[in-house]
């Protein structure tokens, strides 16, 4: 891949006294911890120079959310026919109720289950502990929801601490239901951060539901499963359909409107492409290991993006596939030429700054790069070296990397660089847009979406001209 | 049984199967069952202690809410503000882990408080606690002592403290907890015997709706009363877009909630979120104290401007008098609308008793009442509400159940709407009725945080809304036949 052109005004000098001013603010323990994290690409280095997957510093103002939060809100919540159950207090179960957009289909509590179930502990709970009461509520919602296909416990933090073991509370009840029932010792004080969540709740997957079911059908040469799509806004609806057109069959989608008993089956398939790296990549490896399915990382953002990532796959398969790819690809070309034409006389020149969860800040580049806009700044809430590894390449030179950055150090360097745009979450949305600088939520879409595949490119086209070009924006300042 | 013959078929659910259990749920049988269940909560409408502490944390000027725990609760109570407010809501927190739950968190409170003072400049930092510690029992009073001892930060800094576990009560006890800690804190030394300060102590309790912060300052600046907002968030949540972000951008100012112990009244309008609070005050504070239901319609608001007449010896002001008749002939025009009208109302306790006040008054028709986390005396207080009015007659008040309990309601005993926060949006849409957010959080909707429901000028808006929501309705699904100009 050929580096990325210097972008104007953005050098590694600047970048590095950026950082150096940056933390000079910082208590002496603080600024030690948090140097590392900070730091200007190299994108021809091939290991990136910060570090990542460390401990929050506390009182900074992290952005980050929990192993809870990983667990229930990114890989088991997606999963459409299971009741998934907030095991512990009521606040957890309520704040991830329905914030993160993975929209499924199904009968809302009847084949779907789009709701927050709890064990809403009490004091007594705490002090007696609450195994005897998660029993006794799975089998209430086992009956209150009959179609269900299997129950998830996610452990909150007290759970852990009061030497619960919902471990053998799952296996007795699964038994007596003769149905899957998952735990997952998810508890939030675990990890620095969700990227462990992703992980113990892989480890759940691969110890309870991989390699339990089997597809009636035969299994084909075109056989994929979709791995870390979790439908935010509708992604999988979007990215899924392409798949099909070049000739692949999708058998199951880890996780996004997930059905269980498929992803149980997964091990079956031929190939699994993966879209999140960063919180699936485990068990693609546990399939690799075990039943040697190769995968594939692939990117469904942006036309650029997308054609890279269907010959990538098309090499993987015969030439009806690679026939296909190609058709597929003239058939769209069109129609996305039409949106770039539209859109990036508007937006060429422009930069925007990102930071999101663990995959979006590189892949959304190439999508930003097709409008004409430049990334002068990216980082992630809680990616790992292998993120930064492949982020470094798709960065300009000089840019600005920052990992778990805080909302101070962010303010500063979105005062300095002075992009058009920050892509990053709800809680910094606002910081930003109070000082008149557009904004679009990357993780939920900002209640937007699909902005996966082509259909996506066209929304995330027009979402992102829309936050740019807003004339409210012109009103900010006051004639008085 | 070898491995493999334990690996079972994907299985579909038929047509038929699926169609049977969409009917089941919506029966009286199955009502029956989901009433019966003792453990299990489906769709809570409450949230836990420390969101309610944050709440009154941010309503200070230069404070910076502290969570001591875990941060994944930082970031939901920070996400759910953002969400509800459209607004920036800062706060920080001190990261336990693993470390934490065996060694206590006080190198974490340490390090959280310098780091904290140290980028953010607070002028106060009110701390708050999640279920972690609350669990392994840390001291925080020794912790905040030895954090000022050995010079994380300075002696003066202001650090009140409030124990709010998530596995007792729900975010209004925590707001509750919050606020008597931080009067508690900031009050201490300041009473001086004789001396008064002339102003009014407004506790607004827990309340999503910055516009009724709004109108009760207004209210007493028409009557010419001088006021403290105590956790006034009205300017950190509904903070303009100037093109400069201030992280402290309003809130309580420290010297007046200082001065508030030397208060000539103080009021609070929620009873059931500042129980402790107002005990407090009732022994500490000078003055005069009254717990006022929220001013939720005519009868409530008259109520509240009576006893400002009444505490600070002012006459009620013609624009208020105007303000009540105009009401009024808004109420008594738009009745037939409302009349007769079934409503189940979700939320609150305070907000519960305002709205049914409010539906009696126009004559509809409270009809499935739930709070799910409450106490019998707030049930009997409904009943006596709901049986002052020949309107409350058949209503039935349910406490400690949520809101898959509320869908069996709605679908066995049919209502024309239901009343509460975002989270009934999937019972509204099971039983095919609209919803009127009226609550927190308010997470699909704009700016509804901003038009106040409280007062004669509330008592309109939620007239408004209802009234005419079920006027576009009938537009909206009415035959050709039926469709006419005029409603």
């Amino acid at each position: 891949m050929a580096e990325r052109k210097p972008i104007k005004g953005i050098t590694t000098e600047k970048t590095e006294k950026l950082i150096a001013d940056t933390l000079a603010a910082m208590p002496e323990k603080a600024r030690k911890k948090r140097a590392p994290h900070l730091g200007a690409n190299e994108p021809s280095v091939s290991s990136c120079a910060v570090k990542s997957n460390k401990k929050i510093v506390p009182g900074v103002m992290s952005q980050r959310g929990c192993a809870y939060a990983g667990a229930k809100g990114v890989v088991w919540g997606p999963i459409r026919d299971m009741i998934h159950v907030s095991h512990g207090p009521v606040g957890c179960g309520v704040y991830s109720w329905g914030t993160r957009r993975n929209l499924m289909q199904g009968v809302p509590g009847v084949t779907s289950f789009p709701m927050d179930f709890t064990s809403d502990f009490q004091e007594r709970d705490i002090v007696y502990g609450g195994d005897i009461k998660l029993e006794k509520l799975l089998h209430e919602a086992d009956e209150l929801f009959p179609l269900n296909k299997g129950l998830s416990v996610l452990s909150e933090c007290p759970v852990g601490l009061i030497g619960d073991d919902i471990n053998a509370v799952a296996k007795k009840v699964s038994n007596e239901l003769d149905k899957l029932v998952v735990p997952c010792n998810c508890e939030g004080f675990r990890g620095v951060s969700q990227s462990l969540g992703h992980h113990i709740s892989n480890d759940s997957i691969r110890d309870h539901i991989i390699g339990k079911f089997k597809f009636k059908e035969e299994a084909g040469p075109y056989d994929v499963a979709l791995i870390g799509d979790y439908n935010i806004g509708g992604d999988v609806w979007a990215a899924k359909p392409i798949l099909e057109e070049i000739g692949l069959n999708v058998k199951s989608v880890w996780t996004g409107d997930g059905e269980v008993e498929k992803i149980g089956a997964t091990h079956a398939v031929k190939l699994n492409l993966i879209h999140c790296y960063r919180s699936m990549n485990y068990m693609c490896k546990v399939m690799e290991e075990k039943w040697q399915i190769p995968w594939l990382e692939y990117n469904f953002f942006g036309p650029t993006k997308i054609e890279e990532s269907l010959r990538a796959i098309a090499a993987l398969f015969d030439d009806k596939i690679k026939k296909n790819v190609e058709k597929v690809i003239k058939k769209y070309r069109k129609e996305m030429d039409d949106v770039v034409a539209e859109y990036k006389p508007r937006l060429e020149g422009k930069t925007a700054m990102l930071f999101v969860g663990g995959l979006r800040p590189r892949h959304t580049i190439g999508a930003y790069e097709d409008l004409g806009i430049q990334i002068t700044g990216a980082g992630y809430e809680f990616a790992h070296q292998d993120d930064y590894d492949r982020t470094a390449p798709e960065m300009a030179k000089g840019t600005l990397i920052y990992d778990d950055v805080s909302e101070f150090e962010l303010e500063k360097f979105v005062e300095e660089l002075k992009p058009d745009l920050v892509g990053s979450g709800i809680k910094e949305k606002y910081v930003f847009q109070k000082a008149g600088i557009p904004f679009r939520q990357m993780h939920s879409w900002d209640y937007s979406g699909p902005y996966h595949g082509y259909e996506g490119f066209k929304i995330f086209a027009r979402d992102i001209d829309m936050a740019i070009n807003s004339p409210t924006w012109g009103l900010v300042k006051s004639p008085f | 049984m070898s491995a493999e013959a334990a690996v079972k078929f994907v299985t579909e659910h038929t047509p038929e199967e699926i169609e049977r259990v969409k009917e089941w749920i919506n029966t009286e049988e199955y009502k029956e069952k989901n009433f019966e269940r003792t453990a299990l909560v489906v769709n809570p409408a409450h949230a836990c202690q420390p969101l309610g502490a944050q709440m009154v944390a941010t309503g200070f000027e230069g404070a910076l809410p502290f969570i001591h725990g875990s941060q994944g609760c930082a970031s939901y109570f920070r996400s759910t503000f953002s969400r509800h407010y459209r607004e920036p809501a800062a706060a920080t927190c001190d990261a336990m882990t693993e470390d934490g739950a065996v060694f206590g968190g006080q190198n974490n409170l340490f390090e959280g408080l310098q780091n904290a003072y140290a980028l953010y400049k607070p002028k106060m930092i009110p701390i708050f606690t999640t279920c972690m510690p609350e669990v392994i029992g840390d001291d925080l009073t020794a912790f905040t002592k030895n954090a000022k001892q050995q010079g994380f930060i300075p002696e003066e800094l202001p650090t009140p403290y409030a124990n709010t576990p998530s596995f007792n009560g729900t975010h209004i006890h925590g707001y509750d907890a919050m606020l008597v800690s931080i009067l508690q804190t900031l009050t201490e030394g300041q009473k001086i015997e004789g001396k008064c300060t002339g102003k009014l102590n407004i506790i607004p309790g827990f309340d999503g709706n910055v516009g009724n912060l709004r109108e009760y300052k207004r209210i007493c600046e028409l009557m010419g009363i001088p006021y403290t907002m105590l956790a006034d968030v009205s300017d950190v949540f509904d903070s303009g877009c100037d093109g400069e972000y201030k992280l402290y951008p309003g809130g309580t100012k420290m010297e007046d909630a200082a001065e508030s112990i030397n208060g000539k009244a103080t009021i609070s309008f929620q009873k059931y979120s500042s129980v402790t609070t107002m005990k407090w005050i009732e022994s500490e504070y000078d003055g005069q104290k009254a717990i006022l239901p929220l001013p939720f319609g005519v009868k409530k608001t008259d109520e509240l401007l009576l006893k400002l007449s009444e505490m600070f010896d002012k006459p009620i002001p013609a624009e208020l008098k105007a303000e009540r008749a105009r009401a009024v002939d808004a109420m008594t025009d738009a009745q037939q609308y409302l009349h007769g009208r079934k409503f189940a109302v979700a939320g609150d306790p305070d907000y519960l008793l305002g709205i049914v006040s409010f539906l009696l008054e126009m004559g509809a028709r409270p009809w499935h009442v739930l709070c799910s986390r409450a106490t019998k005396k707030f049930q009997k207080e409904m009943d006596a509400l709901l049986a002052s009015s020949p309107f409350g007659e058949g209503c039935t008040c349910y406490i400690n159940k949520d809101l898959w309990h509320m869908r069996s309601l709605l679908v066995t005993d049919p209502v024309d709407g239901i009343i509460g926060d975002t989270h009934a949006k999937w019972a509204a849409r099971d039983a095919n009725i609209p919803l009127f957010r009226i609550g927190f959080p308010i997470i699909d909707r704009v700016n509804l945080h901003r038009t106040p429901v409280v007062g004669y000028n509330g008592a309109i808006s939620m007239l408004s809304m209802i009234a005419n929501k079920f006027l576009d309705i009938k537009d909206e699904t009415c035959e050709d036949q039926w469709f006419e100009m005029m409603r």
